[in-house]
């Protein structure tokens, strides 16, 4: 017997943020990101009498979109012809094969680490909020991350403000176990 | 003055957003004073934000997923 079931109706709710942080994450570029994770609900949907139900569907999904990513280069490949890159350099016998890595490597940034650790941060904070109840997480996400005015997500969802400090003050506890044992 | 822990908690919440009033800090400042309980949740809280700046997380808008949700029932 499968281990786990596919639900379409459920995927934009429960997946659609965390493939975006995915996604942008690769592409840098939040429309493209967009239509990646759209697209993989659309081959997800397509390829569904395919699936086993051996892996959990959030895996299952994200397997896709990385393949749409790759294909997403791909396709700017095919487009742009040969990629060409202009390097100045003025080669010497002692540095003679390590050209290119010099060029493209700063052995002083930490940059590359901090991003990955930070895309992994993000995942998890994404993984968390997931887990929330569905309003919850709509509070916590309006006034976190899309920095809303609490008073314009009272409107919108027609709460009052205690209501909404109460719901965000539980998404917050919440994630704080969610994410205690990595990240705190 | 006297506040429950939960109700410092809430105002801990609202401190991370800039949104509690100047008495509501003043009761939560007094609060953290004598509650190590109250201190510790407010430490986490900090750290929560911090790690949400860090993250710099990116969400679709209600709209884009409610476009996503109807072009996947046309495709069902």
């Amino acid at each position: 017997m499968a281990a786990y079931k596919l639900n379409p109706d459920s995927w934009v709710d429960l997946y659609a943020d965390y493939l975006f942080n995915y996604a942008i994450a690769r592409v840098s570029d939040a429309e493209i990101a967009k239509d990646l994770v759209q697209e993989t609900f659309f081959a997800g949907l397509n390829s569904a009498k395919n699936y086993k139900g051996d892996a959990a569907e959030r895996t299952w999904l994200i397997a896709i979109l990385k393949r749409k990513v790759i294909d997403h280069y791909r396709k700017i490949n095919s487009n742009k012809g040969k990629a060409e890159v202009r390097i100045n350099y003025n080669a010497s016998s002692e540095s003679e094969g390590d050209w290119l890595e010099e060029q493209v490597a700063d052995p002083f940034s930490k940059d590359g680490d901090n991003t990955i650790e930070n895309e992994e941060l993000g995942l998890a904070i994404e993984e968390c909020i997931s887990k929330l109840p569905k309003k919850q997480s709509l509070v916590f996400k309006m006034k976190t991350i899309q920095g809303m005015s609490t008073e314009d997500i009272c409107n919108e969802l027609g709460i009052n403000p205690s209501n909404l400090w109460v719901m965000i003050h539980r998404a917050r506890t919440s994630l704080m176990g969610c994410m205690n044992q990595t990240w705190f | 003055m006297k506040i429950s822990i939960e109700k410092a908690k809430q105002i801990c919440t609202k401190s991370q957003y800039g949104e509690a009033t100047w008495w509501e800090l003043l009761q939560l400042n007094v609060y953290l004073l004598f509650s190590k309980e109250c201190s510790d949740f407010s430490a986490k809280n900090k750290k929560l934000t911090s790690l949400c700046e860090r993250a710099g997380l990116d969400t679709l808008s209600e709209d884009d997923k409610d476009d996503m949700k109807k072009k996947l029932k046309e495709l069902s």
